[in-house]
This record gives C-alpha cells, sequence and structure tokens, in this order.
C-alpha cells in the first residue's frame, strides 16, 4: 500500500507503508549505522522521532529476543529503502514488519532515503508527517510548520517507579531518562547492584539508598527540558561519584552551569570518531544526540573538556575539577554500536571503588 | 607525530608480474603508495619487474628500476641506493617475501636499513602459521583445530585424531597455491604432497574443515598510536571452503547483527593490535550460522585483493593511508581524501550494496578443473554497486565480459535438473547461473540453502529476480513491472528477450516514459557530510548527483576484468588517456567496472563511473555527462566491441572511424586494403561451413591457422596440419555459421615481428620495433618479445617501417595502431592489425621513452604529431636491449595444458633489460619465476618434426656440461649424433618412468614438444603437467629452449682440458 512522508519544507516522498497503517508526525532523523536497527528503532533517545535508515537494506536478520534496548520502542516512524519480509538469521523471531505492527509504528519503504538524508543534511532536522496519499498536502505542511515540539519525551519514555536489579558489587543508583538497556547491562556485567529510578526522583530520594554511584542514563529530546534533574544533580554532585552518558552527560554539564544548544541534523550512527584530549587516543563511537553541550560555555563551570569529536569538534566529554563526576557525549553501552569506548564503565566502577576508600578512610 | 624527518630516501617493493592471485591490485596499492611518499617529500625509489604497470612509470617514483624482484637484484638496487627504509607491505606477497629474504640475508642491517609500517615480526606472526595460532590462542581468539605439518606423515597422524573432511593451507603462498579441501587419503596425499613443495619453507598447515560457515572478512587499519579501526567488512555469498578471491562477496555484510558485527570488529582489532601492524590488515572468520561461534580463519598482515575491493566499496584509499602510516602519521593526523572537511580515523558508512564477482579463465581453458576450493582460480574481478543487493549482483553479472547480460546462461538453460542438481555438490564458477536456473524451475530456496549452505537472505534475493523474470514475461510492456525490473537492476537486454522485443526497444520505451537511472555518489559517510568527490553509481531512485560541468569533456571506456588476453596493460593505456586528457583541457570522465585498477581510483580521472561496460550503461552515462565523444582505442576488446552500437546511437567515436576499424577487422575488406597497398600477407579466406573450410585449406595448403573472426588472444586459435585435424576443429572447436565466419589462413612459418605506432592520419611515428624469440603461431603475447630486434637485417626492419607507415595512412589510423608481420624467408606479410592501444604499448613506452597513450590521445583530440615534436619514421634504436616475459600462472589451474601455441595463456609478464641478449634474457627469465641451475639434467621429448632442431640444443646442452635425459625415441636420434644419453621408461612402462624422474628432481629442465591432441591423457599432457605440479622449468617451444641455452652459456663457464703439446 503506497504512503508518503510530508515534510514540513513542502517535499514528499511517496513509497510503500509497511508497520502499523497510522498516521505519525515526528522530527525526521537519519541515522547512518549498517547494522543495529533493532537497537536503534527500540532505542528511547529516538522517542518521538521518525527515524530514517541510510543503510538501504534493513531488517535482513529480523527482529529477536535479546537486541531490544526498550522493552516499547519509543520512534513515531521508521524508514527505509527496503525492508526485507523473510529475513535469515539463527536468533531471528519476526520480521521487522511484524514487530512495527504489533507496537503499532508506521513504516515507510522505497523512497530515495539518500535524497531524504541530504536534505536533512543541508537543511537540518525537518518536521514531517508519515500518512496515506489521500491527505491533502499543502494542509498537512502547514499544521507541520505549527506543530510545536512536544517537551515531555523523557516523562513519557522513563520509568514509572524504582525498580531493582540486585548484585554484590557498587551500588549505583541509575536515573533514568530513557535508558537504553545496554546500560543497565554493562553495569550487571560488572556485578553492580542496581536500581533503576524514575528521572524526576529527588535527590534526597536517590541519596537515601546509600548509592556508590549515581549512573544518569541516556534520554530524549532537550536536556533544558528536565530542570527537576538538572537540580537533583546540582544536590548530589560532590557527595556521590557520577557518570552521565548522553542526555546525561548534557544535564551534569548544564548542572554545572555550562549551556546547550541544538545542533543542525545531530550526531547518530556507529562511527564517529572521538578523541580523548589527554591520551590523543581516538575511539569509534556510536552516537544518537541532536543537542550539544557548547564548548564556550564550559569557562567556570568547574568541567573540564575530556573529550571531542574529530569531525566537527563539538563537545564529548566532559569531567569535574573538583568532584568525582565525568560524563560523555557518545554511547560507550554500543548497543549498537562499536565497543572502543567499553572501559568508561570500568572507570566509573573504579571511581566508585576509589571514593569509597576515601569516605572509608576519612 | 607527524612525518618522520630522520628518513628521507624510502625504497618500494612492487608486486612483480600479473599471476592469479596477485593481480593489478597490487599496481593499484603501489601506486597510491609511491604518489603518498611523494607528496611527503620524500625520495622514491621504486623496483618492481613489471613493465606494464601505471606505478612503474618513471613520474611515479624518483627512480624506478624494472629489475626482477629477487635478492640478488634487490640487494643490487640496495647496495646503490642505500635507502633509509623500505616498505613492503604494499607489494602483495612478493614483496613481503623479499622483505623477509633481504632480513634473513643481513643486507638490511649492514646498510641499517629500516623496514617502515609494519615490522617482520609482526609478518611472521601472521604469516607462519605456528606463530599464528600461539598467538590466537593467547588471546583467547578461536581457531580451528589444526596441526603445522612438514611430511605427509604428521598429516597423516592429524587424520587419525580430527577425521576428514580437512582442509590444506600451505604456508607463504599467494592465492593458496598448493591448498584445497580433503576428504580422503588419496587426495591428502596428493594435496598434502604438492602443498609442501609449493610452501619455500615446507610446511603446511592443516585444519578442521568448517566449510559451510558464514565467510566474512574485516579490512583493518592501525597507526603507531596503536588507535585501530575498520574500514568496511565484507560478506561471501559462498561459505567457507571456497577462495575468498573466487568467492562472490558483497559490502557490507547483510546477515550479522551488530553483536555479530562488533564481536568480529572486536576480534579484527584485537588482532590488529596484538599482531602490532601499522598499516592496512585483513582479517577473515568463519562465523556459524546457528550460533555465536566464530573462528579466525587467516590474517593478511598487507595490503590485499581484499583492501582494493574495500577501498573501492567504501571510497577509503587504504594504501594511501598505509603509506603515510608507514611514514609516522596517525589516523586522526589524516584528512579523508573523499569528503577533505572529516578525518582518517573513522569507519565509513555505506549506503549502497556492493557485489564483486570474480573472473574466471575457464573460457580460455575449457579442459581446467572448474571446482573451485581454497586454491583461488579467478584472474580478476568486476565489482558493481547498486541501492539494493538484485541491482548490484545484476550489474555485477553483466560486468563480467563473460558473455551474460543477466544471470542466464543458455547452456545451462538447456541442461537436465537432475544434472543441474548433482552440480550443486562441487562449487564452480557457474554456481549463481545453476541456482538461477533451478530456482526458475521451482526448486525451493530452502533445498538450494540445504544443498549450498549459501545463507538463505542471498538465496531469495537470487529468487526474487527469477519471479520477477517471471511476473515480466506474464505481463509484456507493463511499464510499473519495467520501472520495477530497471530499479532491480535487470539490463535492457534482457528485459527484451523476456518480452522477445529487441534491446533498442525496452531502451527507446524508457526514455519515451522517462525511465532512466540517477547517478550517486560515493562519499565514504552515506551522506552525513558534503563531499565533492566525483565517484558515482547508476541506479533508479529519485535524485540525481551527477551534475554536468561546463567544460567540454571526454568520455574513456576502460577494459574491465583482468582476463587472459586483456590485463593491466589495457588499464595502464587507460590512465594514460585520461591524464592526457586532462593535459590537454578537456574534463576527462572515465567508465570502468574493475576494482582492482588505477583507473577506478577516483583520484585517476575528474569523474569516475564504476558501472559496466554494455551499451545500455555507457549511453546512460553519455546521455548524463554529454562528452565530445568516446574514446574506445585503450579499453581493449571490451571498449571495441561497444564502438559498433555507440555510434548506432549517434555517440561520435574519437580517434579511428569505426569504417576504419572495421577494415582492419574485417577480413575481406583488409585484404582489399592490403592488395591495393601491394602488402603481402599470408594466403587466406573466411569459411561459412565446415565443407568451405575444407576447401579453403586444400587451396591454400597445410598447415593453416584457424580461428574464430572478431576474437582477443587468440581464443579458439589452432594450427592444423591436416584435414583430419581441421574437420575435428570445425566440428568441436568453434560453431561455425554465416554469422559467425572462421578465418582460414596459410601457417607460416618464421618469426614473429611487431610494432607499434601513433599515426594523425598522415604522419605515422614508430617508436620501435620488436622481434619474437618464439616462432609465429605462439600468441604474441605468450612469447618473449625483444626490443630492439637483434637478428632482422635492415633492409627487413625497413620493409617493416615502410609498411607500417602505408598502412596506418591506408586505413586512416588516429591514434594507436599495432601491426604483427612474419618474417618468412626475404619477405615480411602482415599478420594482423589491430586499429588500437596493444599488450606492448606499456613495454614500449617505457623502453623507449615515448608516452604512447599520452601522444596518441593528443593525437585523438586534433592535434598533428609534428606538433606534439614527433615525425614520420621509426625513432632510432636504443642501446640496451630490452625483452618481455610472459608470465603464466599453471601452477593454480590444474588439467591446463601448458604448451605454447595460438591461444594466449599467460596472465602476465615482467622486463629484463641489461647491455645484452643474454644478459636481459637472463633478467626476464628470472623475473619471471624461473629457476635457472647451471648444472644438473634436461629431459628431451620432443615431436618427430621437432627432432632435428632439438639435437641442435642437445648438443649445446651437453657441451655445457648438462646430462641429457630422453626417453627411447628421442634418446635413438641422440645416440646417433653421439652425444651420451640416458633412457628413461615412458608413461606405463616399467618404474621408474618418465614421471617418476620428474617428481623426484631429477631433471631440471624439461623441453617436450608432443603437442598434439589436448586430451589430457595423452602422455606430452601429462609429463607437461608433472613437471608444473613439481615446479620444473617445463619448456614447449625449440625457441623458448634456444633462448634458454643462450643464457646458460653465458653464465656457465666451460670446462676444457688444456690441448696437447704439439710434439
Amino acid at each position: 500500500m503506497k504512503r508518503q512522508l510530508i515534510l514540513e519544507d513542502g517535499n514528499v516522498f511517496i513509497g510503500e507503508g509497511f508497520g502499523a497503517d497510522k498516521v505519525m508526525s515526528g522530527e525526521v532523523v537519519f541515522n547512518t549505522g549498517m547494522t543495529g536497527y533493532q537497537e536503534i528503532l527500540s532505542d528511547p533517545s529516538y522517542c518521538g522521532q521518525i527515524v530514517t535508515m541510510t543503510y538501504p537494506l534493513i531488517g535482513n536478520y529480523g527482529i529477536n529476543r535479546d537486541d531490544f534496548e526498550s522493552v516499547t520502542p519509543a520512534i513515531n516512524g521508521f524508514i527505509v529503502k527496503e525492508y526485507e519480509p523473510e529475513p535469515s538469521h539463527w536468533r531471528e523471531e519476526e520480521s521487522l514488519d511484524t514487530l512495527l505492527r504489533a507496537k503499532d509504528i508506521p513504516g515507510l519503504a522505497g523512497i530515495d532515503t539518500r535524497k531524504l538524508t541530504r536534505l536533512i543534511r543541508e537543511h537540518g532536522t525537518l518536521r514531517g508527517r508519515i500518512c496515506s496519499l489521500d491527505v491533502d498536502a499543502q494542509q498537512v505542511i502547514e499544521e507541520l510548520k505549527q506543530t510545536t515540539f512536544v517537551r515531555d519525551q523523557v516523562q513519557r519514555v522513563s520509568t514509572k517507579s524504582p525498580y531493582h536489579a540486585p548484585g554484590r558489587g557498587m551500588k549505583v543508583v541509575l536515573v533514568d531518562f530513557g535508558m537504553k538497556h545496554g546500560i543497565l547491562r554493562e553495569l550487571i556485567a560488572r556485578q553492580c547492584d542496581v536500581v533503576v529510578v524514575p528521572y524526576n526522583t529527588s535527590a534526597n530520594e536517590i541519596l537515601r539508598l546509600r548509592p556508590d554511584g549515581i549512573m544518569l542514563s541516556n534520554g530524549p529530546g532537550d536536556p533544558v527540558d528536565v530542570p527537576e534533574a538538572i537540580e537533583m544533580i546540582n544536590e548530589i554532585l560532590g557527595q556521590v561519584p557520577i557518570f552521565g552518558i548522553c542526555l546525561g552527560h548534557q544535564l551534569l554539564s548544564l548542572a554545572c552551569g555550562a549551556k546547550t544548544s541544538k545542533l543542525r541534523f545531530g550526531h547518530r550512527g556507529s562511527n564517529h570518531p572521538v578523541r580523548e584530549i589527554s591520551t590523543g587516543k581516538i575511539d569509534i563511537t556510536a552516537q544518537n544526540h541532536g543537542y550539544t553541550v557548547d564548548l564556550d560555555s564550559l569557562e567556570g563551570t568547574g568541567l573540564e573538556l575530556t573529550h571531542v569529536a574529530v569531525n566537527d569538534s563539538t563537545v564529548e566529554g566532559v569531567r569535574h575539577l573538583e568532584h568525582a563526576a565525568f560524563s560523555v557525549q557518545y554511547h560507550p553501552e554500543a548497543s549498537p554500536g562499536p565497543h572502543d569506548a567499553n572501559s568508561l564503565f570500568n572507570q566509573f566502577v573504579t571511581m566508585m571503588e576509589t571514593e569509597k576508600k576515601a569516605t572509608v578512610l576519612a | 607525530m607527524g612525518k618522520r624527518n630522520d628518513i628521507n630516501k624510502i625504497l618500494v617493493i612492487g608486486s612483480g608480474p600479473i599471476v592469479i592471485g596477485q593481480a593489478a591490485e597490487f599496481d593499484y596499492a603501489g601506486t597510491q603508495a609511491c604518489q603518498a611518499l611523494k607528496e611527503e617529500g620524500y625520495e622514491v625509489i621504486l623496483i618492481n619487474s613489471n613493465p606494464a604497470t601505471i606505478m612503474t612509470d618513471t613520474t611515479m617514483a624518483d627512480r624506478v628500476y624494472i629489475e626482477p624482484i629477487t635478492l640478488e637484484f634487490v640487494s643490487r638496487i640496495i647496495r646503490k641506493e642505500r635507502p633509509d627504509g623500505i616498505v613492503a607491505t604494499l607489494g602483495g606477497q612478493t614483496g613481503l617475501n623479499m622483505a623477509m629474504e633481504l632480513d634473513e640475508s643481513g643486507i638490511l642491517k649492514t646498510y641499517n636499513i629500516e623496514l617502515l609500517g609494519t615490522d617482520l615480526d609482526a609478518i611472521k606472526r601472521a604469516e607462519d602459521r605456528d606463530l599464528f595460532r600461539t598467538l590466537m590462542n593467547e588471546l583467547d581468539e578461536p581457531v580451528p583445530e589444526s596441526e603445522i605439518v612438514h611430511t605427509l606423515e604428521e598429516a597423516l597422524q592429524f587424520i587419525k585424531i580430527v577425521g576428514y573432511p580437512i582442509i590444506v593451507r600451505p604456508a607463504y603462498t599467494l592465492g593458496g597455491t598448493g591448498g584445497g579441501i580433503v576428504h580422503n587419503e588419496e587426495q591428502l596425499r596428493e594435496i598434502v604432497t604438492s602443498g609442501l613443495k609449493y610452501s619455500p619453507v615446507t610446511q603446511c598447515l592443516i585444519e578442521k574443515s568448517i566449510a559451510g560457515f558464514k565467510e566474512v572478512e574485516y579490512e583493518v587499519m592501525r597507526d603507531a598510536k596503536d588507535q585501530a579501526i575498520v574500514v568496511c567488512n565484507m560478506e561471501n555469498i559462498d561459505p567457507v571452503g571456497v577462495h575468498t578471491g573466487d568467492s562472490i562477496v558483497v559490502a557490507p555484510s547483510q546477515t550479522l547483527t551488530d553483536r555479530d558485527y562488533q564481536r568480529l570488529r572486536n576480534s579484527s582489532l584485537r588482532i590488529i593490535r596484538a599482531l602490532g601492524i601499522e598499516g592496512g590488515c585483513n582479517v577473515q572468520f568463519a562465523h556459524d550460522a546457528d550460533s555465536d561461534q566464530y573462528y579466525i580463519i587467516e590474517v593478511n598482515p598487507r595490503v590485499s585483493r581484499s583492501s582494493a575491493l574495500a577501498s573501492k566499496a567504501t571510497g577509503y584509499p587504504i594504501a594511501k593511508m598505509a603509506a603515510k602510516i608507514a611514514v609516522g602519521y596517525s589516523l586522526d593526523e589524516l584528512m579523508n581524501p573523499i569528503t577533505g572537511k572529516t578525518y582518517a580515523s573513522f569507519e565509513p558508512a555505506l549506503d549502497y550494496v556492493v557485489s564483486k564477482i570474480p573472473r574466471w579463465p575457464f573460457d580460455k581453458f575449457e579442459a581446467a578443473n572448474r571446482t573451485l576450493g581454497t586454491q583461488m582460480k579467478a584472474t580478476g574481478e568486476v565489482m558493481a554497486i547498486g541501492r539494493n543487493l538484485e541491482e548490484s549482483l545484476l550489474k555485477a553479472v553483466r560486468s563480467l565480459e563473460a558473455g551474460y547480460d543477466h544471470i542466464y546462461d543458455t547452456k545451462i538453460a538447456k541442461t537436465e535438473t537432475d544434472v543441474l542438481v548433482k552440480r550443486l555438490d562441487k562449487t564452480d564458477d557457474e554456481r549463481l547461473f545453476v541456482l538461477a536456473e533451478l530456482l526458475r524451475r521451482s526448486q525451493s530456496v530452502q533445498s538450494l540453502c540445504e544443498l549450498t549452505k549459501i545463507d538463505r537472505f542471498f538465496m531469495q534475493k537470487i529468487a526474487r529476480i527469477v519471479a520477477l523474470e517471471k511476473e515480466l514475461t506474464a505481463s509484456i510492456d507493463n511499464l510499473e513491472l519495467l520501472q520495477k525490473a530497471k530499479e532491480r537492476g535487470f539490463s535492457d537486454i534482457a528485459i527484451a528477450r523476456l518480452w522477445n522485443k529487441e534491446e533498442r526497444e525496452i531502451y527507446n520505451l524508457r526514455k519515451e516514459q522517462n525511465i532512466r537511472p540517477v547517478y550517486k555518489m560515493v562519499d565514504t559517510c552515506a551522506a552525513e557530510f558534503e563531499s565533492k568527490t566525483p565517484y558515482f553509481y547508476g541506479t533508479y531512485e529519485d535524485e540525481n548527483e551527477a551534475i554536468q560541468t561546463e567544460k567540454k569533456s571526454i568520455l574513456v571506456l576502460g577494459s574491465g576484468p583482468i582476463r587472459i588476453g586483456q590485463g593491466i596493460e589495457f588499464d595502464y593505456a587507460t590512465v594514460h588517456t585520461v591524464w592526457a586528457i586532462k593535459e590537454a583541457g578537456y574534463e576527462a570522465i572515465i567508465i570502468n567496472n574493475n576494482p582492482e585498477t588505477v583507473s577506478t581510483d577516483f583520484s585517476t580521472s575528474d569523474k569516475l563511473y564504476f558501472e559496466p561496460l554494455t551499451v545500455e550503461d555507457v549511453m546512460h552515462v553519455y546521455e548524463q555527462e554529454q562528452p565530445e565523444g568516446v574514446i574506445v582505442q585503450f579499453g581493449g576488446q571490451t571498449a571495441i566491441n561497444l564502438a559498433d552500437e555507440l555510434e548506432a546511437r549517434g555517440v561520435p567515436i574519437i580517434g579511428t572511424s569505426l569504417e576504419s576499424m572495421d577494415r582492419a577487422e574485417d577480413r575481406d575488406k583488409f585484404e582489399q586494403t592490403l592488395l591495393s597497398l601491394d602488402i603481402p600477407q599470408p594466403l587466406g579466406r573466411t569459411a561459412t561451413s565446415v565443407e568451405g573450410a575444407i576447401i579453403i585449406a586444400n587451396e591454400i595448403g597445410y598447415p593453416v591457422l584457424v580461428r574464430p573472426s572478431y576474437v582477443l588472444g587468440g581464443r579458439a586459435m589452432e594450427i592444423v596440419y591436416k584435414e583430419e585435424e581441421l574437420l575435428n576443429y570445425m566440428t568441436n572447436a568453434v560453431n561455425v555459421n554465416p554469422k559467425h565466419p572462421v578465418l582460414v589462413d596459410r601457417y607460416l612459418i618464421g618469426k614473429e615481428l611487431e610494432v607499434d605506432a601513433i599515426s594523425d592520419g598522415e604522419n605515422v611515428f614508430i617508436p620501435g620495433m620488436m622481434e619474437h624469440i618464439e616462432r609465429a603461431g605462439v600468441h604474441s603475447g605468450d612469447s618473449i618479445a625483444v626490443y630492439p630486434p637483434q637478428t632482422v637485417p635492415e633492409d627487413l626492419k625497413q620493409k617493416v617501417i615502410d609498411r607500417t607507415i602505408a598502412i596506418a595512412r591506408g586505413l586512416n589510423i588516429i591514434g594507436l595502431l599495432n601491426i604483427q608481420f612474419v618474417w618468412h624467408k626475404d619477405e615480411v606479410y602482415v599478420l594482423e592489425v589491430n586499429p588500437r592501444s596493444s599488450r606492448t604499448v606499456p613495454f614500449l613506452s617505457k623502453i623507449t621513452g615515448v608516452p604512447m597513450a599520452n601522444i596518441a590521445t593528443k593525437v585523438m583530440l586534433g592535434q598533428k604529431l609534428p606538433e606534439l615534436g614527433y615525425e614520420t619514421g621509426y625513432q632510432p634504436e636504443a642501446q640496451e636491449v630490452s625483452v618481455k616475459v610472459p608470465v603464466f600462472s599453471f601452477a593454480k589451474l590444474r588439467r591446463v595444458d601448458i604448451t605454447l601455441g595460438p591461444e594466449m595463456k599467460s596472465t602476465g609478464e615482467v622486463m629484463g633489460r641489461d647491455t645484452t641478449l643474454e644478459k636481459a634474457l637472463f633478467k626476464g627469465l628470472i623475473a619471471s619465476g624461473m629457476s635457472i641451475p647451471t648444472h644438473g639434467s634436461v629431459l628431451f621429448t620432443v615431436a618427430d618434426k621437432d627432432k632435428e632442431e632439438a639435437l641442435s640444443l642437445v648438443e649445446r646442452f651437453h657441451q655445457i656440461g648438462f646430462d641429457i635425459l630422453a626417453t627411447a625415441g628421442t634418446a635413438s636420434f641422440i645416440k646417433e649424433a653421439n652425444i651420451p644419453v640416458t633412457v628413461v621408461n615412458k608413461i606405463g612402462e616399467e618404474k621408474p618412468n618418465l614421471l617418476d624422474v620428474i617428481q623426484q628432481g631429477q631433471a631440471q629442465f624439461v623441453i617436450n614438444t608432443l603437442t598434439r591432441g589436448k586430451q589430457p591423457a595423452r602422455d606430452g599432457f601429462r609429463i607437461r603437467r608433472e613437471a608444473v605440479e613439481n615446479g620444473v622449468v617445463c619448456l614447449t617451444s625449440i625457441d623458448t629452449g634456444e633462448a634458454l641455452l643462450r643464457v646458460l652459456e653465458s653464465i656457465t663457464f666451460s670446462s676444457e682440458s688444456m690441448p696437447q703439446m704439439q710434439m
């Protein structure tokens, strides 16, 4: 069945519909990863967005039970050049189409995704709508132009109540702003005892859990839309070691007084080189963010730039000069993407151990 | 870090001649490396024995040595040049092995020369099976159960533990020479024995077979700062068991989840770091289709065929980056030249699908064993890019130059189903076509997957192509289906066949309906960043990214895949044409489909279209770019074959007109031309039937040379001595009919002379003339060519010169032409005129210093030769003697008869150059891989007609101290001449017989001219194969034997006792 994508700038892409037969709007973004579509479409950071895969063949290995990054995908739509109806992989449980139908997500295939990508590259992220062909395109364009961005994505994807993933190691409170399962997986792999709490949990409540460290997760949207988290971080900073990823990194930076701004079309893919300033070493990282911490705003915040994007010199990581706190813009938990930066989780565990010893000695 | 300033002079070792397993990809790598090093201001010294390469152009390095890549010669150059460093990881296995030899000899230490890039320990750890396995165990990286064996007995012991099937891999050989899959003891004995022989260290790895696993490759780069990235991963459609060079490969991987992908990525990075590679490296994996289990198959600690493919597939120039890393740069200091904005320390993202299909030589070697295994057999490959797998695969199929326009083979279409199913037991070169045919006959995807272990994902794609064929057949003129078929990569001609129409009708219909391709850019980053690289592929989608510039442009057609008869020489000429076009102020646009070559380096031309070379695909580019015209002279037969139809569709052909080309290639018109110019040629006529051929032969007299018209490389050409043979040829070897006539010519015995000339229509400049060592009848590509001629009298030379000029003018040649003459008695007869760039253009350009392709291009673009500084006539001959020696890949091709004849068999060439013919020949023969022992035995088995000539060779071998071995018949006439000879039993006679003598290494040379009959069972054939299998030099032409003798005589001292005192 034919379906179309209408963009706010008037561009229209007509293709084949798949997944759920549903009209959805959202910010249209692209991801350049050649593998990992299951992880991408279930990454809560994409909440409210329509994700385009630049690699043309998607769904080849189907959907399996292990590679979800959240239980319920939060994307508003999925655009591919071609989806595979008969996937082939020993772990495969169902096809991409089946999943999108089950999760009520519309898909669009058969359009010139490279053209769409180039449009986004030129004009920046665009609002768009996936709908049937019988709509009044002009009216849709007007509507899209009028649409204001939703600002409650974090609330939508964060856990509603705390839950516990017990372990025998360091006690970590993981604040869920739209957490990818990968982060929890990495902490558990390091024997951490993890309590996952909602995004709006207060500093007091968190501290009552007597954590050895706080993990600030990734999540969707603009970090300034989560003021309660910024406040919480502000209170905790200096009391317990903090590690932030993606949105968590932006929130830590904001809490320290830095500023954030929106990138033209963001970083989304599995091939982003990041330089660690102290060693000069490059890691290839997975990234998914539309906002960035402004480099100029770091001055006087107590934060030091630790990592920088090789391609556009944007801030990729910071460290607090006085307190045990660091964060990165990219995804050391990968899933999907390269595992180059995986050791940051070790660094976090070491930091918690060191701080704990220091506290005991004190 | 930046580049190193403590080194100034760098020696680059090339890869030598083109052989199976080591082809044009190393010219591409070497050229990039030389350019990269020069760019950095280093003094670059290059050694490579292959004259047909761009890298051996004198502009590529500060000094170029076209010398044998042997310890002796490389050491000589080192002593002369005293380089500070050597780059050896860009010259394939040859370069790597040379580096190890140099190290062992101590010369590197003596002169304090550093091996740049990956160091020797790393190379050894990767190459030596034992060290590699130990390292993998340390890293906890899984390798299949295996054992290093040095003897057959050790292999048999291992079998007792793991059982069959097993895979045998000889150490330090290229393209897996001598290896294979073994299912029983007989095979084990055969393959292990030959494997041990081929391994320079007499070492084989035998491992438990994991055939049937998915095969995946990663191309990895690392710098001295320990930064490592994956440039590209690739998945073989053929499962483990077929050499990756013989596999159909797609990039990126299609059936791996992100976890699978990252698992293998992590492993590759762990390995490249543990080995300490500084530069490029390739890791091959086997991945179970039913679990997370994987194994490391192999690591190549150097730039390889796969890295050339990965470079073209992604746009990331691996060799260039490897060269820069070798001189100290780190990845994050280097820009990504495609975007010019991002850095080399990133991993390319593709937004298209790449397919590579190998090009096998089985069209030339019909008797060859076509089964594919662990030993590579392909001579070249093609690559195609599409936005879906079907498109990319079908574009690759029609790029093959094997007569295919689709995955459809008429012969296979006529074969019984059970025969086709049976063929799937073993993998062969036509598997893709067999599968398509079986799917057409409604065999299930599932059953074919089970039989072949090909992943269902790929099988479904083939099945969908077949399903679309059926839809098309059922719905003729359906425009929606037409659009869909084009999107899926169907050629017009394939659609035309299904719709029972002419190709042109489909083309016109599409034009009417505006169904035409757009061009997308290969930009390394899936459009994330703006990129200015003019590297395009065609596909059926919305947005066109190719922009026609204001500048006038010229379109050059490349030569497609490397195959026997059309090698790297044509890419050499193509690249020079492109440069000349740029010099002349035009925009140079190239179309080609060979990922191994310099011509498909995106920095060679102003615009590169990576597309199939078919009329349809060329027309699309033509319409997109609207160039002044198309140049076809440099792309070998590939491009020439398109000229007719292109012109018919209104495309201007630049240079020699089609009409002139036709006059050179059409038998009757050519005869008329020569007649009018009063130039003799051997008698001959065109036959359109079997009976006709026999009548002609009787008229002109035997022996006659027979061949189909319009072929390159002497395909299906034979010399026949009597009617019975002619009848056999006409009925079995060719399919004669009025549309496909057969040429029957008198075969004149004599020396062959060859010239290449440049003509502007009035002025004709002849840079050089060559004399062939082997007499006419041996294909010119397979004979040793000598420049300048050594035995040709001046008056005959003048005849050759005069006739060349007359022919060039008579045919109104604008550009290059090549003429072959035979010197028979006191006359020179014209054998053949090729109105295009020939195989000898690079060789002659280099030894005469005349940039032939460049000048020819400028002439074609309208300049006159005198304006360019050349006048009519023959350039004065050089003092030095240069020889071009052919190189064969017979060891890789079982059951192929090595006898030289009218059909070309060589895969590459080397050059030897020195002050005398003997010295030049010595270098040439050594460089071609021949070992030349100065004492030992020579085994003679010659045909009756050759006995007289052979006797003089026998005599001379005897004179320089060789023992003579011969079979009874040959021995008896040797004895008659009073030369001592040892009789050896014939095959079938009591042991030890001839074969045992060869097997046991008791003969250093075999001279065998028993050529009649091509049946493998024939003795002559078995002797020749046995020699090849055992690495013994086997000569099948008395003339080559004579040349070898000259060399031997010149390097051997005679041992004569003092003369008796005169009392």
